[in-house]
């Protein structure tokens, strides 16, 4: 079998006397969607974080493409090709939600110790950041300020700044966190059509969701992995019912 | 509406402007009036506006508080001053030491500080600032706290005589202009972009791939270069380098200058330093105790006046603020007629408070109209 593209092994990480990550074995195939699904608390944000660098682990390794990016700083992991969006909206208040892609557009663009050139009218920037944003069909936002925007579209343009990087693995957590049903069906319609050409590690609440868009889940209970397989092995899954969905399966 | 980072508005790019001529044009004034102090005066205000626009980039571009740039105004008059004293005069010798010293110091700083945030950051720019002002203080062979006079002013060879008062001036106005062009081009280039995406949201550049450190620091060293290039000037034209000109209270004036000229302006810290400075000779001359009136002035400015004299402008109070600047230069005609008097201290402080009231009813009533049509302001 291939390589993985992303091997976690033995991570760990503690919060004081909290164990927030708990001895963690993950595997992430290439081009699958990989759902981690747990209750609230039960350290999936914080896997994330791990993953891309903002928390250190306590112990274990991550593997990305097979390397080893444990130790790596955030960004040199987006330039492997790791994006994040974030649970709660993480944006550029103040620029408008063109200049947001295209910040997104630029870090992947060469260095950016260019002191004298307009950045704003480089069409290096602009075009694929209107691709990325017609893309999630925020097209006619483009000028508006980001702080002025409804929480859904601050929801498409997350991931839209994630998607304007190209990574090869889309950390996703919650995309549909607060979004009301239509503004999911958008978001899902979305990441099925992108599905296949990025591979996806979706951290999501919405039970529909995950089982529509995900190849294999992992379940998180008080940091630790219970179980991992296909949506139908999770569903009938003993442990799975009992620790997590509950009635809901 | 548009983003929020280009030229704000063209009320502001017109009124910068025109000051900009205004002070170009301030030698025929002088001699028109006949009072060589009044180019004396200016400029010190065009060079402390180069040391504010110098703070500007990283502060209000960058949200980098940095307390101690009055350091670099230190480090770039001492070399000036400490070469003369060893009798190096020329200027092609003086300002590369000088500016790679301000550089190289800013570094420092900056290596050691910019790890940190908040308030951390701001006592440890303070702290380091501090640090460089007890090196000038302990200089014992350069004056320590006296202060050293120089006795030779830099040497441009036959491309200019500093010793003219009129050429000095008009060298500090075209750097002053440079310097505002070069920030225009940085802050809109590329590097302008992640410095103000690092002010924004540094946590998410990095998720973009940022590393937001060595941006952040190179702005840093920017800046401290163009501060150096104040204290270049700061030096040759009072002919004398003290630790006074590095005194913490001195970085405390330019962060004053930036805010109320409006932070993150191109123009905002010319509006800051011509107002601060006026403000400061006008009232200097009427009251021992002129920081108690001046102190209070500055507090409405900045409670009142979100975004300073240039946030004014662009929030329709363009009207006030232009007022504002043109009545301060009357008042310093007013002021230049009848010297000592009390009766201007009155008036600029009745005109002060009308302006302010004016602006705080007026945002009252905008607030009024905005919440009655739902706050939809895009
Ligand atoms: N920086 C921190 N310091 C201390 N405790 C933390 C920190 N971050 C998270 N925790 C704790 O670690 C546990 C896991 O938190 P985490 O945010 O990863 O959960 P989650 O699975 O993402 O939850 P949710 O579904 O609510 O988003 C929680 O008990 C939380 O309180
Ligand atoms: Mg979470």
């Amino acid at each position: 079998m291939l390589e993985p593209v992303l091997k976690v092994e033995g991570l760990v990480k503690r919060f004081g006397g909290l164990v927030a990550t708990d001895n963690l074995n993950l595997d992430i195939r290439e081009g699958e969607v990989h759902a981690v699904i747990g209750p609230n608390g039960a350290g999936k944000t914080t896997m994330i974080s791990q993953l891309i660098g903002e928390l250190r682990p306590d112990a274990g390794s991550i593997r990305f493409l097979g390397q080893d990016i444990t130790h790596l700083p955030v960004h040199a992991r987006s330039h492997l090709g790791i994006a994040r969006s974030f649970q709660i909206t993480s944006i550029f208040l103040n620029f408008t939600t063109l200049e947001n892609i295209m910040l997104a557009v630029q870090a992947h663009d060469g260095h950016s110790f260019r002191f004298w050139k307009d950045a704003r009218s480089d069409p290096r920037l602009r075009e694929p950041a209107m691709a990325a944003l017609e893309q999630v069909g925020l097209a006619h936002r483009a000028e508006t300020v980001a702080s002025v925007l409804s929480h859904g579209e601050h929801r498409q343009l997350e991931i839209a700044m994630a998607l304007a990087t190209r990574p090869k693995l889309l950390l996703l957590d919650e995309p549909m966190a607060g979004m009301g049903p239509e503004d999911s069906a958008r978001m899902v319609t979305l990441l099925r059509q992108i599905k296949g050409s990025i591979t996806m590690l979706l951290i999501e609440h919405d039970m529909d969701a995950v089982f529509a868009l995900a190849d294999r889940i992992t379940v998180l209970v008080y940091g630790r992995g219970i179980a991992t397989g296909e949506p139908d092995e999770i569903r009938r899954n003993e442990q799975v019912r009992q620790a997590y969905l509950g009635d809901e399966a | 509406m548009s983003s929020l980072l280009r030229l704000k508005s063209p009320i502001t790019t017109i009124a910068g402007s025109i000051l900009l001529v205004l002070l170009g044009l301030v030698p025929v004034f002088a001699m028109l009036l006949d009072d060589p102090f009044m180019l004396t005066l200016f400029t010190r205000i065009v060079i402390m506006a180069i040391a504010a626009v110098s703070l500007n980039l990283i502060l209000g571009y960058g949200g980098m508080v940095s307390f101690g740039h009055a350091a670099y105004i230190g480090v770039g008059g001492y070399a000036i001053g400490i070469l003369a004293h060893h009798g190096i005069t020329e200027a092609w010798i003086q300002w590369p030491v000088a500016l790679i010293g301000s550089a190289l110091v800013a570094l420092l700083i900056g290596l050691l500080s910019l790890r940190t945030k908040g308030i951390f950051f701001i006592m440890l720019t303070l702290a380091l600032a501090q640090l460089v002002y007890y090196l000038g203080n302990g200089a014992y062979a350069y004056g320590g706290d006296d202060g050293l006079t120089i006795l030779q002013r830099t040497d441009f060879g036959g491309l200019l005589d500093l010793n003219d008062k009129e050429t000095l001036y008009y060298l500090c106005w075209v750097l002053l202009v440079i310097v505002l062009w070069l920030t225009y081009r940085v802050v809109n280039s590329r590097f302008g972009m992640v410095l103000q995406g690092a002010k924004s949201n540094d946590r998410r550049m990095a998720t973009l791939g940022f590393p937001v450190f060595r941006y952040r620091l190179t702005a840093f060293v920017i800046s401290g270069t163009i501060c150096g290039l104040a204290g270049i000037l700061t030096a040759t034209y009072t002919d004398f380098i003290s630790p006074a000109m590095m005194h913490w209270t001195r970085s405390g004036d330019l962060i004053v200058m930036v805010v109320l000229g409006g932070m993150g302006s191109l123009f905002g810290p010319l509006f800051g330093a011509v107002t601060f400075l006026m403000l400061e000779e006008i009232l200097s001359s009427w009251t021992e105790y002129w920081k108690i009136v001046f102190g209070p002035i500055l507090l409405l400015v900045v409670l009142f006046a979100r975004g300073g004299i240039d946030g004014a402008m662009v929030r329709g109070a363009a009207g006030y603020a232009l007022t504002g600047l043109i009545t301060l230069f009357l008042i310093y005609v007013v002021h230049y007629l009848w010297y000592d008097d009390w009766i201007p201290a009155a008036v600029v402080l009745a005109g002060a408070a009308a302006a302010i009231l004016a602006i705080w009813y007026r945002q009252r009533r905008e607030a009024v109209a905005i919440a009655s049509a739902g706050g939809d302001h895009a």
